[in-house]
């Protein structure tokens, strides 16, 4: 949990991050606004977790966090010292304590390198020279630890099923022992019974470790199992940040109240009886997103306001904070 | 959910099943051997009904589909038996099959962008199917394209039928596949992971446009989900499959409120659910699923089953019958919560 007397091991202000468009000659350029100023503070062993449906900019925002792509405004601050200001070397120097798993975990593993080659690489690139025997050592230990037996060090990924590669995702991620392990999506495409065998893993590394998580995912289940505080995005703006129980039981959104709503239960008497907000349309475009509120166009109670007024995050408590005109009276509205 | 748990009058008249499936095995003949995906799947599905089909990546919940439809690729081949309204579907003739496939049966798919033919627009691949089963003349096709495209909620539906599906968004292709699937008026929709590639909000809406449309038309639904929230909310019986058998079947109550066979209940458990209480770690299954190339020879989910016997691994245990409706494939008499 976050303590509020430690300082911040990350802290992003206003980031933005905008990919231009193709567009005739002459036309005016435009750009698709993925992210677009966001900002948050990450404490050392806490997890963020970013909801949002596709097209919200979340797995954006991971990557634009870890400067794997460029932003195009805002500062994205890392103990101190903000990342905009380093050179190249400085920065490849800070990666070994920021890491990154994928959703499609074969995907994300060299076909033709062996597990243990696989796990070994970060070491190849931040401790050369290593002695061999060392690095084997480290690399058993780091399989071991996300649960891999050591004897399969010298199998190819294509001999392990879903989960276990996600497990050799997990280990090359941790084998250097960062302090932030940004997750997209990292059970999505995997079977519920080994789904959580993957979130077990990640809560119980994190604890170890004191490794502190970006969890990014469009299950709000799931999300709601690892994460100690949850954002939820829309077009590329936060529409909601708060800590876990309170965004879950007191949401004040539209857009997160609508998100909660139409997760379905497993239990047929409370689905059937589950009273739903209802959203209406789909997600606009980002390159040409609505004037003021950007989630009007879908919000059941949006008044005239939200179409002249960008919503800024207001605060709800100290630690919630929210971006709607009528946040107050929202949950009223929304279940009448 | 605008579903009710209580059966309207046509859900319980007592006429004969719709579909009898009987002992289905459907084998693939791979370079590294025969891969048997369903071994011996029995089930009926009465008029109105919704079923749904439960299980994770390879327990053969997909395959049953295919196998029903006729939709099977070269290399797979279905023996037992499928009856639709009294008629065997396999072996049957690809003309005749095809007077009854997209007419008195329609399929929905998870992927609408790789269902649908981007050449054509929605309009043409809507009257196809009218203009190919029915015969309408075309004038006539399109202004029903139109009010099927009005009664799945799309909006401007005359603007869309001459657009192409790559300038709709996911969910309103989706919306478009469900209008083709009921174009018909089929007696039997079969809808395989339909919401699995969709945003949450919008998966919420189409479920309860398939439930709408079932309380309008009457249709059967068999929906194959790996999602057990989607089952809870709309399905009036549950099959939970594992390596290519039911291992539980019963009404939807019974099985997540009782559940009786060990995967089932170890299913439920293992999923994170807005509801629970957050205590502790979340309960896994240990192990993988089953490799359907080799199977063990007793109980598929014996090597993960934590109430394994020696019985267990020695003969596949059969699907019997526990209550009125309600059977499962366990040597466990008694499964206490």
């Amino acid at each position: 949990m976050p303590l509020s007397s430690s300082a911040p091991l990350l802290s992003v202000r206003d980031l933005k991050v905008h990919f231009p468009v193709k567009s005739d000659l002459f036309a005016e350029k435009r750009v698709v606004k993925a992210v677009d100023g966001v900002s948050f503070d990450l404490y050392p062993g806490e997890t963020l977790g970013i909801v949002g449906e596709s097209g919200c900019g979340k797995s954006t925002l991971g990557r634009a966090v870890l400067k794997l792509i460029p932003s195009s405004a805002g500062k994205v601050v890392w103990l101190g010292k903000p990342l905009e200001d380093s050179s190249k070397t400085e920065l490849r120097g800070l990666r070994r304590e920021m890491q990154i798993i994928f959703q499609d975990p074969l995907a994300a593993l060299d076909p033709r390198m062996t597990v243990g080659a696989i796990v070994a690489e970060p070491l190849d690139t931040f401790e050369p020279g290593m002695a061999e025997t060392d690095k084997r050592a480290r690399v058993v230990e780091a399989m071991e630890r996300v649960g891999l037996p050591s004897h399969l060090i010298n199998r190819y990924p294509h001999e392990f099923s879903g989960g276990q590669c996600q497990r050799i995702g997990i280990a090359r991620a941790l084998i250097l022992k960062p302090k932030l392990l940004v997750c997209d999506e990292p059970v999505s495409a995997l079977d519920v019974s080994i789904q959580a065998q993957i979130i077990n893993l990640l809560k119980r590394l994190q604890t170890e470790e004191n490794l502190a998580l970006i969890f990014i995912s469009h299950n709000l289940s799931v999300v709601r199992r690892i994460s100690d505080r949850v954002m939820v995005l829309y077009l590329g703006k936060i529409a909601e940040l708060a800590e876990r129980d309170e965004i879950y039981r007191n949401p004040r959104h539209p857009y997160t109240q609508a998100l909660l709503s139409a997760v379905p239960i497993a239990d047929p008497d409370k689905e059937r009886a589950k009273k739903r907000v209802a959203l209406t349309g789909d997600l606009p475009s980002p390159i040409n997103p609505p004037s003021g509120c950007v989630f009007r166009t879908r919000c059941p109670i949006t008044v005239e306001k939200c179409r002249d007024t960008v919503p800024m995050l207001e605060p709800v408590t100290g630690s919630h904070t929210v971006s709607c005109h009528r946040w107050r009276e929202a949950i009223e509205l929304l279940m009448e | 959910m605008t579903v009710s748990q209580e059966l309207p009058a046509w859900k319980t008249g007592h006429q004969g099943p719709l579909l009898i499936v009987d002992q289905l095995v459907t084998r693939f003949a791979t370079p590294d051997g025969t891969v048997s995906a369903v071994n011996g799947v029995s089930f009926e599905v009465s008029k109105g009904e919704t079923i749904g089909i439960v299980g994770e990546s390879g327990s053969g919940k997909s395959q049953v589909l295919m196998s029903i439809m006729g939709l099977l690729p070269h290399n797979g081949s279905s023996t037992g038996s499928v009856q639709f309204d009294g008629k065997e579907l396999l072996g049957m003739p690809r003309d005749q099959l095809n007077k009854i496939r997209g007419t008195r049966m329609a399929m929905i798919f998870q992927d609408p962008m790789t269902a649908l033919n981007p050449y054509l627009t929605v309009g043409q691949q809507l009257t196809e199917v009218l203009t190919y089963h029915l015969s309408t003349n075309p004038a006539m096709a399109r202004e029903q394209a139109r009010e099927v495209l009005e009664q799945v909620h799309i909006p401007e539906p005359g603007k869309r039928l001459g657009m192409y599906p790559h300038e709709l968004s996911g969910g309103m292709r989706q919306r478009v596949m469900i209008a083709m699937g009921m174009l018909c008026r089929p007696d039997l929709l079969i809808a395989d992971e339909p919401t699995t590639a969709l945003d949450v909000t919008i998966q919420a809406e189409i479920l309860d446009l398939l439930a709408e449309q079932q309380a309008v038309t009457g249709t059967s639904i068999i929906l194959v989900t790996h999602d057990l929230g989607v089952v809870a909310g709309l399905c009036d019986r549950v099959m939970v499959m594992y390596g290519g058998r039911i291992v539980e079947q019963g009404p939807v109550r019974d099985i997540f409120y009782n559940p009786q066979h060990p995967y089932t209940r170890a299913l439920l458990m293992s999923m994170p659910r807005l509801d629970d209480d957050l205590a502790g770690d979340l309960p896994t299954i240990a192990g993988q699923p089953p490799n359907l190339a080799h199977m063990p020879p007793g109980c598929a989910f014996a090597p993960r089953c934590s109430f394994v016997s020696e019985q267990c691994r020695l003969a596949v245990p059969p699907l019997r019958e526990i209550a009125p409706g309600r059977a499962k494939a366990c040597t466990l008499d008694r499964l206490v919560a």
